[in-house]
């Protein structure tokens, strides 16, 4: 255990490192699915298209992004750049769905008296649909949080400092102490961007806290806010993530 | 880089002999259809028999929760801890074997769990009304219109162990991994490239070729995607009348076709 004190200050930079590699593609990422999500439910013809194309990116086996990356971005092979650029692909892949689903978790209603109280197609996408939104697009934002910090640990084999070295370097010394800081490390990195998002969640739905706590007036929105429930329960345990 | 890559693409030598893409890609296919079995016979039946009873389903949250163990970790811990064990030529294959149905085993799992409780409880309430007896729901109700999620689960875990098997190779594995690692190991970028498009290549034929078996798989009943049904062009009654005639049964007892996906 002395080695981990001994090399908390690196543990500490290395963690830091891989929460940039795999949180700034899952903001960029989100920021990307949106309005692709958006367009999939605006205009069906393309659904089909934008969700089915995004999900074959995410087929691609992350080692081979990884490599494939220098040649279509002209980058060298150890740029950094490469690592981003491939996890937002990953994400946008992940997320696509998610917001089509979420989106559709929008109750007509809702949606429908939002536009004959005066709100335009964007106005009622971002004011409306896009907050009711929330608890589905959080589970499937959570789902490719786990990914990203799994797969962001494989770069690791072609050289990009992040936790994932302490894999690669505890392999390659058979130091298994090494690995299980690696390894406890990309748990709990994982564990902080769920609490992070689950917390943001919270933040963002306060009708959802709303709905579940007035039990007698609000049986009616106690059923609208069983079935969000139900749909992002469903959300997080699909059966996308590598 | 381009004609580089494309050289070693199509240089004979690479098409031939033990280290040849051939030989590569079968080791690659071997080690991954061997880790999918053996996971399946571990997974499947449990998923199945947590979804049918509601029992157990904590070992669908541990092995949810176990995703969040990143890959290379186990792959290089269990290579650490199992292979020194084995004094066989096997030493590098069980290892990598062991993390392949490991890693498996949790997508599969709550592909047949989340499945089963998928299905309407209408049409298994009709199954038990009809006299069907547990089991009889199970094989010939259940599993039918479980198969939409079940199938996922068999496309997410194969695309996990493709992608695993690629990794594997650092720690001396075969298959198609080897070119990733060995031209890094060189620095020969052509060698990784060309490895690496054969990798991907491999996984989308690998995702197609499923996505075309659960469509012939999968009752038309309960095929229906969302969006084609919010149009109409796909009427309920197609799943009774116009269908493959399958799986009949639970077609003809899905009277409201659920979505599924």
């Amino acid at each position: 255990m002395t080695w981990v004190w001994e090399h908390l200050g690196d543990i500490g930079g290395y963690a830091v490192s891989h929460a940039l590699l795999a949180g700034i593609p899952l903001l960029v990422g989100l920021a990307l699915a949106l309005p692709l999500g958006w367009l999939a439910r605006r205009f069906p013809r393309v659904a089909p298209v934008i969700v089915g194309g995004s999900g074959l990116l995410y087929t691609i086996p992350s080692l081979a992004l990884f490599i494939l990356m220098p040649l279509l971005l002209g980058s060298r092979i150890l740029d950094s750049i490469n690592v981003y650029v491939a996890m937002t692909i990953y994400t946008v892949a992940l997320l696509v769905r998610s917001v089509v689903d979420a989106l559709g978790s929008v109750p007509e209603a809702t949606a429908l008296a939002a536009t004959s109280m005066g709100y335009r197609r964007v106005g009622r996408a971002l004011a409306v649909e896009l907050p009711l939104a929330v608890p589905v697009l959080a589970s499937g934002l959570r789902v490719a949080a786990v990914s990203n910090v799994s797969i962001v640990s494989v770069a690791s084999l072609i050289g990009y400092p992040q936790l994932g070295y302490y894999l690669t370097d505890g392999y390659q010394r058979s130091f298994p102490l090494e690995i299980g800081v690696g390894i406890v490390g990309c748990v709990l990195l994982a564990l902080v961007f769920d609490l992070a998002i689950r917390g943001a969640e919270w933040a963002l739905t306060p009708w959802a806290r709303a709905a579940a706590s007035s039990s007698a007036a609000g049986s009616r929105y106690s059923a609208i806010a069983r079935r969000w429930r139900n749909t992002s329960t469903r959300q997080s345990e699909g059966v996308g993530a590598r | 880089m381009i004609t580089q890559i494309w050289q070693w693409l199509t240089a004979p030598e690479q098409w031939s002999g033990s280290r040849g893409i051939p030989t590569r890609l079968l080791e690659h296919l071997g080690f991954s259809a061997l880790s999918l079995l053996l996971a399946a016979a571990i997974a499947i039946p449990v998923g199945l028999w947590v979804g049918h009873t509601g029992r157990g389903r904590s070992v669908v949250t541990i092995a949810n929760a176990a995703r969040a163990v990143p890959s290379l970790g186990l792959l290089f811990a269990v290579a650490m801890f199992v292979g020194p064990r084995i004094t066989s030529n096997l030493a590098f294959v069980i290892p990598s074997v062991v993390v392949l149905v490991l890693l498996a085993i949790p997508p599969l799992l709550s592909g047949a769990d989340a499945g089963v409780r998928s299905v309407d409880p209408a049409v298994r309430d009709a199954a038990y009304g009809m006299g069907m007896t547990g089991r009889e729901v199970l094989w010939r109700v259940e599993l039918p219109c479980a198969l939409p999620l079940l199938l996922s689960g068999v496309r997410a875990a194969t695309l996990q162990v493709i992608a695993t098997a690629t990794i594997a190779a650092a720690v001396s594995l075969g298959g198609l991994g080897r070119y990733l690692i060995d031209g890094l190991a060189v620095s020969d970028y052509a060698q990784m490239a060309g490895g690496a498009i054969l990798v991907a290549a491999l996984a989308l034929a690998l995702d197609g070729l499923l996505a075309l078996a659960q469509r012939l798989l999968v009752s038309p009943g309960l095929a229906t995607r969302p969006s084609q049904r919010r149009h109409g062009k796909f009427p309920r009654a197609r799943g009774v009348a116009g269908g493959r005639g399958r799986v009949l049964a639970p077609a003809a007892l899905t009277t409201h076709g659920r979505d599924l996906t």
